[in-house]
Parts: structure tokens; C-alpha cells; sequence
């Protein structure tokens, strides 16, 4: 182990993904984080599963505003914009 | 521009904002208020005030940003007024505290041996399609329903709906290392979830 690097360890690794993929690890920690998947196809896997989670989480709808809701607030719109037209 | 058209009172562009915000603004605004319909009435004053202010907006901050930090105000001061107990920002400090793993602990290797840390069961590689297959998104979706409110909605504004980390961070009036950190348990365990459906044998090794 160099003293300047400390490797590692695969179950730090599976801590640093999110940040990893937000770009909001330190120099020093993306450079070990590359480093160990270089050399470890388990964590190679690991990353790639949770790149597909994200990706099959993205492909869920959002949901829709509640229609009465929705009404409502196009009324509240409708009297806004009369109040100031006639302002 | 969408806040040119609101001055003029373009109904089209409000239904517009309404369609693309209104179902999250009311399930941000119901994570501060006591009830359904507190969070409408802070909702629909969110709206009023944005439109009232709508000549003064200068643009400095997205519409997004400045319409949903006008929302989290309102929320809040409700909560408070109703008394319910926990502010959103209060909880998702104590969860992100709580040191929780993203993966088990039984699936690496000791402190005892050679290598510690290193995966005893590792995961094994999930065939894309049927991942992305509309049976195992209707998975990820009840596994995010299970999650603790927080995560639930610091996964739906970032992975489902596609919001920045500072958007969220805003939005929920949390830090950026705590929207991460709830992110992270929250896609932690929605890919056990998965890792369970897909590759059970692997995921039930330690059990």
C-alpha cells in the first residue's frame, strides 16, 4: 500500500456511488474510486446495476395534478387575470 | 417565455406550469401540513402569490426555484402553525445521520481476513432488458412507495422527475450532502429490491 493512496475497499465503494455519479467526491476519493473498478469486476457490476436502477427509475411517470385541483387553480387563474385586466 | 405569457395572462401557459409542477408542489407542500387539504390551501396560496409577484420577478433564479421555495415557506409556516411535530428539513437531518448501509454487511468479507471489505457474495450482472421491462419498473415503483418519506421524495424529485441536486436541496430545505445521502440509501435499497427480483439466488446468499 503507497502512502500516498489508500486503497479502497469494496464496501467503502458501494458508499460513494451517488456521489461518484454527482460528481461530488473529492479528487483524491474519484481517483481511488476508478482505480478499484479498474481492478474489481464485482464493483464493475455493482456500479453498472446501480446506473440501470436510476435509468428504470426514471422511466416512471410522474403522477398527474388531482383534476378538481387542477380546476380550481385554472379558476383562481381566471380571476387573477380578470382583476388585472380591469386594474 | 413561460413568465411573459403568465403577465399576460395566457391561461394556457398557467395550465401548462400546473401540469408540469402541480402534483409535486402538492406532495412537497403535504410533507409539512397535517392534511390533504392543508397542503391544497398552501398550494393554491403558493399560486396566488407567484402571480401577484409575477410583474417583480427578475428572473435571478428559475421559476421553478423561486415558485417552490415560495412553497416550502408557506408549508412550513402552516406546519408550524397546525403543530405538527417534525419539519421535513428536521426529519431528513436525523435520517441521514443514522449510518444505515447500503448493501449488507454479511455479503463482504470480515475484518478477519486477508482482504476486509472486499464482496464475499458479489452481484452478478443484471441483463439490461429486463430491467428496463415495464414488470420491473411496476418494482422499482412499490419499492419506492415503501421508502421512509424523505427518501421517497428526495428519489422522485431527483430520478423520476429529474431534478438538479441543488434544485432539491432548495426546494427541501436541506443540505446538498443530505439530499445525497438520502439519495443514496433510497437507490441503495430500491437496487436490493431489484437485486431480489432479478437475481434472487444472489441477493439471498447471506440468508
Amino acid at each position: 500500500m503507497s502512502i500516498f493512496v489508500r486503497e479502497m475497499a469494496c464496501q467503502e465503494l458501494v458508499e460513494l456511488v451517488t456521489a461518484y455519479f454527482d460528481g461530488s467526491l473529492s479528487r483524491a476519493d474519484r481517483r481511488r474510486f476508478r482505480a478499484h473498478l479498474r481492478g474489481c469486476p464485482h464493483c464493475t457490476a455493482y456500479v453498472e446495476q446501480m446506473r440501470l436502477v436510476i435509468e428504470a427509475t426514471g422511466r416512471l411517470t410522474e403522477e398527474d395534478i388531482p383534476p378538481e385541483a387542477r380546476d380550481e387553480l385554472l379558476d383562481a387563474f381566471r380571476d387573477w387575470s380578470e382583476g388585472r385586466s380591469t386594474e | 417565455m413561460i413568465v411573459a405569457r403568465l403577465r399576460d395572462g395566457d391561461e394556457a401557459a398557467f395550465a401548462e406550469l400546473l401540469d408540469r409542477y402541480g402534483s409535486t408542489m402538492l406532495r412537497v407542500a403535504q410533507m409539512y401540513v397535517k392534511d390533504r387539504a392543508s397542503a391544497e390551501e398552501v398550494v393554491q396560496e403558493t399560486w396566488l402569490a407567484v402571480l401577484n409577484g409575477i410583474d417583480r420577478f427578475e428572473g435571478r433564479s428559475s421559476l421553478k426555484t423561486w415558485l417552490f421555495r415560495i412553497l416550502t415557506n408557506r408549508a412550513k409556516t402552516r406546519g408550524e402553525r397546525d403543530g405538527r411535530m417534525l419539519p421535513f428539513s428536521a426529519l431528513a437531518g436525523t435520517e441521514a445521520e443514522s449510518g444505515e448501509p447500503a448493501v449488507d454487511p454479511e455479503r463482504f468479507l470480515g475484518p478477519d481476513s486477508a482482504t476486509p471489505g472486499a464482496w464475499a457474495a458479489p452481484p452478478r450482472a443484471w441483463p439490461e432488458d429486463r430491467v428496463l421491462a415495464r414488470e420491473t419498473v411496476g418494482v422499482i415503483e412499490s419499492a419506492i412507495d415503501m421508502l421512509p418519506d424523505t427518501q421517497r421524495e428526495v428519489i422522485r424529485l431527483r430520478d423520476v422527475e429529474g431534478w438538479t441536486p441543488m434544485e432539491v436541496a432548495d426546494a427541501l430545505e436541506i443540505s446538498d450532502g443530505n439530499q445525497r445521502v438520502l439519495l443514496h440509501r433510497a437507490r441503495s435499497k430500491v437496487r436490493a429490491v431489484l437485486e431480489e427480483y432479478l437475481d434472487p439466488e444472489t441477493a439471498g446468499v447471506t440468508r
